[in-house]
């Protein structure tokens, strides 16, 4: 048994330290926004935060998260989560919507550390997330507006 | 996709449904024969409360399908269609596709095929609240009119919803007039996705994330040879592992079936296997290729022929081969099923482009009769075409099987998914071409590739004629007194599979490219050189014309600088593409791609453009690096490592232009992909002065930035 502080409560996982906080939330916790897309860092679908931090969930196991905060798409909530999401729709993002939910946490990552970042910011922050539809041009419109709508509330 | 030759007769059903609403649809009759599961045959159906549900029968893979067919039924109807709630179809004839002769989500058909159905089953709809409420009100029909899910007559006015059940009982009306296109006032408008928000929020439900009651799970070890089987196989330890229920041997691979998918994933890893890897453990990249070169005489098909290009091609013929890669689809959400098999049928929950498929399959692995198998589509993350083949729909049932009543969902690894697809194939072109006076006077191209066709529909393949292969061929756009072009089928043991746009990507590479050094030799202007060839094609000459003017073209760009210019047809679409480059020969930037594209009627443009803007993106996967090989039957890449998707800072600015000529809509969804190889290349060539004639160009001398 392992607990974890998901998404702002504590909960326990009956599965071996070794398995992939992917899988603990996929299968165990029936908390499917994460995705699966490679199972190697390589894709970023399975990106969720832990202590605020954008990270690759499906190479993340289960026994380095004793104490630590992970929040998943399905526990993004507040200024900045929303600010982000809003984005997204203003500029019509997704169209399979398989590497969103990824998309989404990375650039909600970004925006909580760096509120403003610079062009080359965005694009660093979120190259490392793989979009097989190619909608990498209103992902990086939608982060844009999402930093300036979050300035304007400032 | 061609059409097929599918003769239809529709005709309106209506019933009354549970709760007294209306129920609408179109049944094909000769041609589809019989409905394979019980289900009434609807798209559309209007309850009490109001509400109306499009019964989807194209599947979401992104491009727009739920949004955009729901906005052709409630331009008709007369409803929002931000309102609209859309579920998806199981497999049934009803939703046949009549371009392709089945239910199929694939060759840019949806909107096309849709078209006149959908806004039809809305109109015929509307006219029958229309006079349900009319004779309520004893009113003549024709002083109502209906908007916004209401039918009004001066004071008066009824919800669609209070009218549902009085409407269900009227005969139903034949030809009913549809609006004038210049009273449309959902068509040709921007709404929001009506999945996107769910999206943006992990909210959609994938084929993955399909959920059952005590669902187990299962992992999969195929052969890593394609088409070869397991031998013997030592499951000791394993089976006896915490949290599994079964090994099974399913013939092309051995699966471990568990409570949790990571348990499953470790023990299937620690199952010994002896493999009988079959005819293909010998094949290499390199005889794939010479196997297409040794098919370069043989005479083929032909597809398309004017005048006769023998004599001009006798002396001073330019000739040329072009090669393009293998591809893997590469779908975002690796390919997985889930399946229950029990007492009362077959129950299959995926991620699937082809319906019917899916069932045929689950019904041949579980050996019962299709129509003891009810197929859950779901959203599908990614399709490409990649899941028009229903392989792990069967491996699913095939491991259900040996857990009866269990629901069991198979899911692919990232390298089993990149070495276990059904490829783009690899094709060669043999070009040849005279000009004269500063025109074409002769131009032959030679399409040789396996057929996809002859594998997954052969009786479609007819006299060495694939019509998949010959797409890009047919729709040849130039004006050239003499031409032939003509198709090879060689089969060079790769298991193919269609992906986006198909045979279009293959022959525009070799087409369009080869006109670029047509060009230069004629010494013209390859805009210029173009527009000439077309102007007997007025929509196509204008999309050119304006994708030029939009990319800022001139022949004589500045030092550093240079334009790449691709032009087509395909899907009932004019295309054309100009790709921006600087830099030099080690270091090439794509500064931007601008698109020029005439679909007609773009039924949803802030979607048609979204597909356009995708569509570059797929194609700079075919362009600059990736690609799959094979070493002794095994595909060499295994995931996003060496078989890179295109990220963020590889992406140029994409400018998309689009043409409302009117008519009927064309084709979207692969429009985008094929001109982009050629464009590139040809702006690789302004640039460097070095021709290219092979995909993934880097492999040909030339590195991106």
């Amino acid at each position: 048994m392992a607990t974890l502080l998901l998404n702002g409560k504590t909960v326990t996982v009956d599965a071996s330290p070794d398995t992939p906080l992917l899988w603990v939330l996929r299968d165990h916790l029936k908390l499917t926004g994460t995705k699966f897309g490679c199972g190697a860092a390589l894709c970023g679908a399975c990106t969720v935060h832990v202590d605020g931090v954008a990270t690759r969930s499906c190479v993340t196991p289960l026994s380095a998260l004793a104490g630590r905060r992970v929040t998943s798409i399905e526990g993004l909530h507040g200024r900045v989560g929303d600010a982000v999401q809003a984005a997204w729709d203003k500029h019509q993002v997704p169209q399979c919507g398989y590497c969103q939910s990824g998309q989404v946490m990375t650039a909600a990552a970004l925006l909580a550390k760096n509120a403003s970042p610079s062009d080359s910011q965005i694009v660093e922050s979120m190259q490392g997330n793989l979009c097989r539809c190619g909608t990498y041009g209103r992902i990086r419109a939608a982060v844009r507006d999402a930093a300036v709508s979050l300035e304007v509330k400032s | 996709m061609t059409a097929s030759p599918v003769t239809r007769r529709d005709f309106l059903k209506v019933s009354a449904v549970a709760g007294g609403g209306l129920l609408l649809g179109f049944r094909l009759s000769e041609a589809a024969g019989k409905s394979t599961t019980f289900k009434p045959n609807a798209w559309v159906s209007i309850a009490p409360d109001g509400s109306v549900t499009l019964t989807c029968h194209r599947n979401e893979m992104g491009q727009d399908v739920h949004t955009s067919l729901s906005m052709l039924l409630a331009e008709e109807l007369g409803v929002d269609p931000r309102r609209v709630r859309v579920v998806q179809a199981p497999a049934d004839a009803v939703y046949i596709n009549t371009m392709l002769g089945a239910q199929i989500t694939g060759g840019s058909t949806s909107i096309r095929e849709a078209w006149m159905p959908l806004r039809q089953a809305g109109a015929t709809a509307r006219v029958m609240l229309v006079s349900a409420a009319a004779a309520q009100w004893n009113v003549p029909a024709a002083d109502c009119r209906a908007e916004n899910g209401l039918v009004l007559h001066g004071q008066q006015r009824a919800t669609y919803g209070s009218l549902a059940d009085a409407a269900s009982r009227l005969p139903i009306p034949k030809d009913v007039p549809l609006k004038d296109v210049a009273r449309f006032s959902v068509i040709g408008k921007d709404i929001p996705r009506l999945d996107g928000r769910d999206k943006a929020r992990g909210r959609t439900v994938f084929g993955m994330d399909v959920q059952r009651p005590g669902m187990l799970y299962a992992a999969l070890v195929p052969c890593p040879v394609m088409g070869g089987k397991v031998s013997s196989y030592n499951a000791a330890g394993v089976s006896t592992r915490r949290g599994v229920k079964a090994v099974v041997n399913i013939g092309e691979g051995v699966a471990v079936v568990a409570d949790h998918y990571w348990i499953a994933r470790s023990a299937a890893d620690a199952v010994q296997i002896k493999w009988d890897e079959g005819p293909a453990a010998s094949l290499d990249t390199a005889a794939v290729f010479a196997a297409l070169d040794s098919a370069r005489n043989r005479p083929g098909f032909v597809a398309k022929q004017a005048g006769d290009v023998s004599g001009p091609l006798a002396s001073g013929a330019l000739e040329a081969a072009y090669t393009s890669q293998m591809l893997a689809h590469a779908t975002l959400e690796p390919q997985n099923c889930t399946a229950r098999v029990s007492g009362d049928g077959v129950d299959v929950w995926a991620s699937v482009q082809f319906p019917q498929g899916a069932q045929g399959a689950a019904a041949q692995a579980a050996g019962v009769p299709p129509q003891q198998v009810r197929i859950h589509p779901q959203f599908i993350g990614g399709g490409f075409g990649r899941r028009l083949e229903n392989d792990f729909v069967g491996q699913a049932v095939a491991i259900a099987k040996a857990v009866p009543g269990s629901a069991v969902q198979l899911i692919w690894t990232r390298p089993q998914d990149m070495q276990h697809d059904f490829y783009r194939p690899p094709s060669l072109h043999v070009m040849r071409g005279a000009v004269d006076n500063g025109r074409i006077v002769a131009f032959s191209a030679k399409l040789i590739s396996p057929s996809i066709t002859a594998r997954a529909f052969p009786p479609f393949v007819q006299n060495g004629n694939d019509p998949f292969m010959t797409e890009g061929l047919v729709n040849f756009t130039y004006d050239i007194p003499n031409v032939e072009l003509r198709t090879v089928i060689e089969e060079v043991g790769i298991r193919v599979g269609f992906w986006r746009s198909v045979s279009h990507a293959l022959n525009a590479f070799a087409i369009e490219s080869f006109v670029d050094e047509l060009a230069q030799t004629a010494r013209q202007d390859p805009v210029a050189f173009r527009l000439s060839m077309l102007e007997k094609m007025p929509r196509q000459h204008a999309v050119l014309e304006r994708a030029a003017r939009a990319a800022g073209y001139t022949a004589a760009a500045a030092k550093g600088r240079a334009f790449g210019v691709a032009s087509m047809e395909c899907y009932d679409t004019h295309i054309a593409m100009v790709c921006e480059v600087s830099g030099s020969a080690d270091r090439v930037k794509l500064e931007r791609i601008s698109v020029c594209a005439d679909c007609g009627v773009a039924v949803h443009p802030d979607q048609a453009i979204a597909q356009l803007q995708g569509g570059v993106v797929t194609g700079l996967m075919h362009a600059l690096r990736s690609k799959i090989t094979v070493t002794k039957g095994r595909v060499d890449q295994s995931n996003f490592h060496d078989f890179p998707l295109l990220r963020m800072n590889e992406v140029p600015p994409i400018v998309v232009e689009l043409v409302h000529s009117g008519g009927k809509p064309g084709g979207m969804g692969e429009v985008g992909t094929p001109l982009v190889a050629p464009a590139v290349a040809n702006a690789v060539f302004a640039l460097t002065g070095k021709r290219i004639r092979s995909t993934p160009l880097e492999d040909g001398g030339v590195r991106f930035a």
